[in-house]
């Protein structure tokens, strides 16, 4: 970035403000605010464009917007291969889930169980297939397309390797279907199931419900450890 | 405080990225960058339109059709929330009613007061809209609980005569109501209810 003008009207120390950390509560301003230095050296906020110098917290600390209260760098300990790990156990998860009977009936001599395969070929009339696609998608493809994208991402920055080809798409992708995983929205929907047909015939959770469960956890665990910043520094550093 | 713009920057929204402003792609993660995003708020509105068109049929269609030896039963979102009431299962009709009907109205009357006072200005504080806005981001996605319970029982409960149940058309114009309301909240940037700001 040499050669970048120094903009103007970046005069008083308190315009720079180094990020309060969790756990130090350091709110100081910039030592040097003559001029901008280096974007690369800045972070500013997604959600309102605040703007610090960019500070690694300590390991278990997080990096918090002042303004806003944004999560901005949260680093952890051996992030990178905890989430590959979590990744793949979420991956064999929802493939076992998948397959297996999720839950059961029992009425007057009949009975049925349903696995997420039954799901997607419930809906057989015209448009509302489209209400059974879309549930496969959002409990099945996309946690399993976001798991394979974030190993394909992390595996070889772990390994201190250069990113693999097409990381950036990968990793905006991962992060983009984020909202659009609703593995324990799914849970608490066969807790609901269960309650409202009570009446009708006796219902009973299969295992793939206690996977479900455990998924939940897991990918709760999982995310926790996700620093997107982090990521993103080690794609631009390692290319 | 000083902001990205304010310091001649452009900010990466993906990746928190600070770049001169006459770059147009992140170098970093490739997104497209924007200071502000312009077309924000009328992709805003033209999904709450479409999702608030969606919600409508949602509610006054039947979400179920219970066949029973005795006869076909439909419910719509409320009155299948009442029939688990009368049951007496009290926190389970909360939970439907809280997610089915409670959060869509609560995220088409925040959305859509977002979007105005960022238009028009507001006596409210950026931070208090701002965590509004972040309320509506984590709770929006609950609203597909319904849907869930619409697909399991359809395709659980089919016991020959004696008692199937069918997913009715409100089951695809709610998921779609859901899927709307997302994407508008999602193309919603939140960079200019502090624009406003005085600090």
């Amino acid at each position: 970035m040499a050669g970048f003008p120094a903009p103007s009207g970046l005069h008083t120390r308190d315009h720079w403000v180094t990020l309060g950390t969790r756990f130090a509560q350091r709110k100081q301003p910039m030592h040097s605010t003559d001029d901008i230095g280096d974007p690369a050296d800045l972070i500013a906020c997604p959600s309102c464009d605040a703007l610090y110098k960019a500070e690694r917290p300590p390991r278990g600390g997080r990096a918090v917007c002042l303004r806003c209260h944004r999560v901005l760098i949260a680093p952890r300990a051996k992030a990178g291969l905890r989430i590959i790990a979590l990744s793949v156990a979420v991956s064999v998860l929802v493939v076992a889930a998948t397959l297996l009977p999720f839950m059961e009936i029992r009425a007057v001599g009949f009975g049925n169980r349903a696995s997420l395969i039954d799901v997607a070929t419930s809906f057989r009339s015209g448009a509302l297939v489209l209400v059974s696609v879309a549930t496969i998608a959002v409990i099945v493809l996309i946690p399993l397309l976001r798991t394979i994208l974030l190993i394909y991402v992390l595996a070889p920055l772990v390994a201190d390797r250069r990113p693999a080809r097409g990381s950036q798409w990968a990793f905006r992708t991962a992060q983009a279907l984020k909202p659009w995983a609703m593995t324990e929205i799914f849970a608490i929907g066969c807790v609901v199931a269960l309650v409202k047909v009570s009446s009708l015939a006796h219902l009973g959770f299969g295992p793939a419900f206690w996977m479900f469960a455990i998924l939940v956890i897991i990918v709760a665990i999982k995310d926790s450890y996700m620093c997107t910043w982090s990521v993103w520094s080690a794609i631009e550093e390692k290319r | 405080m000083i902001t990205a713009r304010d310091a001649g920057l452009i900010a990466c929204r993906n990746c928190a990225r600070a770049w001169p402003r006459h770059e147009t792609r992140c170098g970093r993660c490739g997104s497209a960058l924007k200071s502000r995003d312009t077309t924000s708020l009328q992709r805003v509105w033209a999904l709450w339109i479409a999702g608030l068109f969606a919600y409508v049929p949602a509610n006054l269609y039947p979400m179920l059709e219970t066949n029973t030896l005795v006869g076909v039963q439909s419910s719509t979102i409320i009155g299948g929330a009442i029939e688990i009431a009368e049951h007496g299962d009290y926190l389970i009709a909360f939970i439907v009613l809280f997610a089915s009907v409670v959060v869509p109205v609560g995220k088409f009357l925040a959305i859509g007061y977002l979007a105005i006072s960022v238009q028009r200005g507001t006596a409210q504080s950026p931070g208090a809209q701002y965590r509004l806005y972040e309320v509506v981001e984590f709770i929006g996605r609950w609203s597909m609980i319904d849907v869930f319970v619409v697909a399991i029982l359809s395709a659980l409960v089919q016991l020959s005569v004696v008692v199937s149940i069918q997913p009715g058309p409100a089951a695809l114009t709610f998921a779609l109501s859901v899927i709307f309301t997302m994407l508008s909240a999602q193309s919603f940037d939140t960079r200019l209810i502090w624009d406003n700001a005085k600090t």
